[in-house]
């Protein structure tokens, strides 16, 4: 089950909104240990693309450094899908390489309904799991 | 020649939950099989027949070594090498 926070929550969704025909991508960071997203963190995409997102390599090194000294981890990652369902692909599940996150998908396929969809990915494997919005 | 290799969450089960362990060599690609002897299998992981493999981000203290010299990057004595699994997908 993700539980997460309404303002981080619609924070994701203005990403992928913004950012679509390309995918958007990100992480909310929280305590390390206590499952509790906290801090809304924007990724730029390196690849640009419709179909394909990848975090910056400098990024993701001085973010996961940062998470480090703040003894903090990555409690969701997310992504959008901006032609097909908020599930993970293939792809998707072959570079799921932190089991311990909820890996969140949106899809922007459709201008008036945003998907928003959270699964465990852990070796290999994918089970959805509910998401409870907190106000 | 003491090299400190900072191990990311998924690559834990080579060395036995460690996050932090230590190599030897001269490039990053020595300083790889070394690690393997202690950590069988670990090298496997980080190096395909292209060299680095592709998903999988390696950094000479802060920066990426696809900048450097890839597996050929020399190293010293107190530097820190961080590997870091790619954050990748999409649709396909």
């Amino acid at each position: 089950m993700l539980t997460i926070p309404r303002d981080l929550r619609d924070k994701i969704v203005a990403h992928a909104r913004r950012d679509h025909p390309d995918e958007a991508c990100g992480l909310l960071a929280g305590p390390a240990g206590s499952d509790r997203p906290e801090r809304f963190i924007a990724m730029t995409n390196a690849e640009r693309s419709p179909t394909f997102y990848r975090f910056d390599s400098g990024e993701q090194f001085r973010v996961w450094r940062d998470m480090e000294d703040r003894d903090e981890e990555p409690v969701v990652i997310y992504h959008s899908h901006t032609a097909t369902e908020a599930y993970p692909s293939r792809t998707d599940i072959s570079y799921a390489s932190e089991p311990g996150a909820h890996y969140v998908l949106v899809s922007t396929r459709d201008a008036d309904a945003t998907e928003f969809r959270s699964f465990r990915i852990v070796d290999g494997t994918v089970t959805e799991e509910p998401v409870t919005v907190a106000e | 020649m003491a090299i400190d290799v900072r191990i990311p969450t998924i690559l834990r089960t080579y060395t036995d939950g460690a996050k932090q362990v230590e190599g030897t060599g001269s490039t990053l690609g020595e300083v790889f099989t070394d690690l393997d002897r202690k950590h069988g299998g670990l090298r496997d992981r980080l190096v395909d027949d292209g060299g680095l493999r592709r998903f999988v981000n390696v950094y000479l203290n802060d920066e990426d070594v696809r900048f450097l010299a890839g597996l050929d990057t020399p190293v010293k004595d107190g530097d820190t090498v961080t590997v870091l699994p790619a954050v990748a997908g999409g649709a396909a």
